[in-house]
């Protein structure tokens, strides 16, 4: 059975060392705080290992069936007899992977940093947030009940917005904090609408109740979910849809993306925790958690899935050849990558053979951490290096940072889907279970496996070859021992986590999925990678002309990518052009002159009273006296002669 | 002749009126302090005729009375201890100086 201590421990370490380094960081714990947390992840990260080892190998699998557990389930607010907000931990094969896939990039970014920021002046608040983060990202991932998993969402978004406005004495981080809170916020409201239908529907808050309720088509929440309707569908498909609009804005898919570039401003270690690895995969996560309701009872909503996953793939994976900063190209290849892991779960199905995109969307999500986290630390050291984050600025870097260099290749190859690399294996089941059901998004993710191998090498030829390096700094190092171990590890771990059987342990039933390996399909991405790679060699190996010479042959396409089709500037006009103008100035004028004006009424009859009763009150001690015998004159007459 | 009830409690009232008449008129504070005696003294007479003439054999309205007095003179001592401190401030006891204890 599990462990329930073990796995109760694995949030509350990072939330022990937020609380600790939060309090007493700054005044005493000034040079050793980045230890602690660092300590104190590891000792978390080794009980996810454990967990995962138990989980997988000891107990999980009865009668080849991974169960799912709850072994902890605590009444935290109860409503009434039957509906509560429970405080729960789940276990079951995505939520154990997750722990792992968490704890080992945080534990990577915890080190990684105690070189990186060396010397900054709130080291121990970084290091209090990042903890903060990491606890919250494993209440997430750990949440039994889907109000549970909604608190720690927020709580999620919360320490995203403090670790991006990190540098808040920049105006563009603090935009970039702001811009992401609301922008993921916005999403949240409708992921609350529609936690609060499905409850409803289901009567119940819990995770494995609510999916067995609405999933058996003979119970009664189904039934009377299913009638209900508005707009034309049903209560379930607007519940499932706008839990979707949730998960689309912490995964940053199109058209709810514009916050994740913008993200960028935070320290580059962030970047690789929150907006590659971990954070953003939450909505894949949570579709993942609810998945049997998406597919069995509302395929409708799948299917906005899979195309909002493959819009956000190609777009963001063209807009990412137009950018120059590297940490916005890492930004959009993320964006797109997340796309993948979206569109998987769109062509899936529940169950058997027809469940492949399931896997194959938490294998990607699995092998996407740990390369674009590697990605992310080595764009960090670079930028460390160079101190800019412009791709101009770099060039000839292979000389000088060696072990970045081998492992951003390992990195962009592994992106790249070339194998034996660990890409190539989780995109391959992508492509696969795309190919088995939509070929629409078959070929739009071909391509896009294409334009990902262009613009990563793009990057990696920009920063390590081109121009050479003019060096201005002589005693510059790579980043000593703190910043390489991380790299190599994850370098490790991105060559070599393809060749995990995936489909024996994650699969959406929970059975053992063999995972068809097929020489012949996998000639077209394979191909198309090889050509994006060549095209990138043949563009950037060398400093020269071509580049622009091609820009500017694809004139205005280039100038719209390179501005980001002006999304940006589309919601900037709904938002100051169309929603201040309609909506804020009739609701200002409306406040000022209606709300202001009642409060003002009020008052101002108040006043005109009270001056004219005013002069009753005179101090007059015989005017009083008048008064009283008036009264009592009125009253003796009443009741002698009137009320007898 | 004998006085009988009516003849008393015409007094009384007399005695009543007077008594809110010297209150509303006068401006110094011991006149309408004495006036207010006089007021207090109207209703004890009422309170022992009434009790005379209407129940002999009880003693509630000279109980009344009594208390009356008693109240009376408690409320003198404080009036004046009012009149004297505002004598001290004013060097007045003219009642129009009270009009600032409103403030």
């Amino acid at each position: 059975m599990p462990n329930v201590t073990a796995i109760a421990l694995i949030p509350l370490l990072p939330l022990a060392g937020f609380l600790l380094l939060g309090l007493f960081g700054r005044k005493y714990l000034k040079n050793s705080s980045g230890l602690i947390g660092t300590v104190l992840l590891l000792a978390s990260t080794i009980l996810a290992l454990y967990t995962a080892y138990e989980y997988f190998f000891v107990y999980g699998n009865v009668g080849g069936v991974y169960q799912k557990f709850v072994p902890l389930q605590l009444t935290w607010l109860e409503f009434s007899p039957g509906v509560s907000i429970d405080m729960g931990l789940i276990i079951d094969p995505i939520s154990v992977m997750m722990l792992v896939v968490v704890t080992f990039i945080s534990l990577m970014v915890h080190i990684y940093s105690l070189g990186y920021l060396k010397g900054e002046e709130r080291f121990p608040t970084y290091f209090s947030y990042l903890g903060l983060f990491t606890f919250s990202m494993l209440g997430l991932v750990l949440a039994s009940n889907i109000f549970q998993i909604y608190i720690f969402w927020e709580l999620v978004g919360v320490s995203s917005f403090l670790l991006i406005g990190y540098y808040y004495d920049k105006p563009s981080a603090v935009a970039a904090c702001k811009k992401a809170f609301i922008v993921t916020r916005f999403a949240d409201l409708g992921f609350l609408i529609g936690i609060l239908i499905l409850s409803f529907s289901g009567g119940t808050l819990d995770f494995s109740t609510l999916i067995e309720r609405l999933t058996s088509p003979e119970s009664n929440a189904f039934k009377t979910a299913a009638a209900s309707t508005f707009l034309g569908a049903s209560a379930l498909t607007w519940g499932a849809a706008l839990v979707f609009i949730g998960g689309a804005g912490k995964s940053a898919m199109f058209p709810l993306h514009i916050w994740l570039p913008d993200a960028m401003e935070g320290p580059t270690p962030v970047s690789a925790l929150i907006h590659a690895a971990t954070m953003v995969v939450a909505g894949v996560y949570l579709v993942a958690r609810l998945f049997p309701i998406f597919s069995i009872t509302v395929p409708g909503v799948l299917e906005i899935i899979g195309w909002v996953g493959a819009i956000s793939a190609i777009i963001a994976a063209i807009i990412a050849c137009t950018q120059t900063d590297i940490k916005r190209v890492l930004a959009y290849s993320t964006m797109s990558q997340i796309g993948y892991m979206m569109f998987a779960l769109g062509v899936s199905n529940y169950g058997g053979e027809a469940g492949l995109g399931y896997t194959a969307s938490m294998f990607h999500l699995f092998t996407h951490a740990m390369f674009k986290a590697l990605l992310f630390l080595g764009a960090g050291a670079v930028i460390h290096y160079v101190h800019s984050n412009d791709m101009k600025d770099m060039g000839g870097l292979r000389k000088l940072l060696p072990i970045t260099h081998i492992t951003f290749l390992i990195a962009c190859l592994a992106i790249a889907g070339v194998p034996p690399f660990a890409g190539f294996f989780s995109k391959e089941e992508i492509l696969l279970a795309a190919f088995q059901n939509n070929m629409a998004i078959y070929y739009i993710a071909l391509i896009t496996s294409g334009i990902t191998a262009f613009y990563m090498f793009r990057l990696y030829f920009n920063i390590f070859w081109n121009k050479p390096h003019h060096a201005h700094g002589e005693n510059k190092s790579e980043g000593g021992f703190v910043m390489m171990l991380p790299l190599i590890l994850l370098a490790i771990s991105a060559a070599a986590a393809g060749f995990i059987p995936f489909g024996e342990f994650v699969s959406s039933d929970g059975r053992l999925l063999e995972s068809h390996f097929h020489l012949s399909f996998s000639i077209a991405p394979v191909a198309l990678a090889v050509v994006g790679i060549f095209t990138a060699l043949w563009l950037y190996k060398k400093e020269n002309d071509k580049p622009a010479k091609f820009a500017s042959s694809m004139g205005g396409a280039y100038k719209a990518a390179y501005n980001k089709f002006y999304i940006d500037e589309v919601y900037l006009f709904i938002t100051k052009k169309v929603l201040f103008n309609l909506i804020g100035r009739p609701a200002a004028w409306f406040d000022k002159n209606v709300v202001d004006g009642l409060m003002n009424l009020i008052g101002t009859i108040t006043e005109y009273i009270s001056e004219g009763i005013k002069k009753i009150q005179s101090g007059r001690v015989q005017q009083y006296a008048i008064y009283f015998l008036g009264g009592v004159i009125f009253l003796a007459a009443l009741f002698i002669y009137l009320l007898k | 002749m004998e006085p009988g009830l009516y003849h008393i409690l015409f007094l009384s009232t007399a005695l009543f009126f007077i008594g809110v008449y010297g209150f509303l008129t006068r401006r110094n504070l011991i006149t309408m302090l004495m006036s207010i005696e006089l007021i207090l003294n109207s209703v004890n007479l009422n309170f022992i005729a009434f009790n005379k003439y209407l129940w002999p054999n009880q003693m509630d309205g000279l109980f009344f009375s009594l208390f009356i007095i008693a109240i009376a003179a408690a409320e003198a001592a404080v009036a004046i201890a009012i009149i004297i401190n505002l004598y001290r401030s004013h060097n007045s006891i003219d009642v129009e100086n009270a009009e600032d204890l409103k403030y």
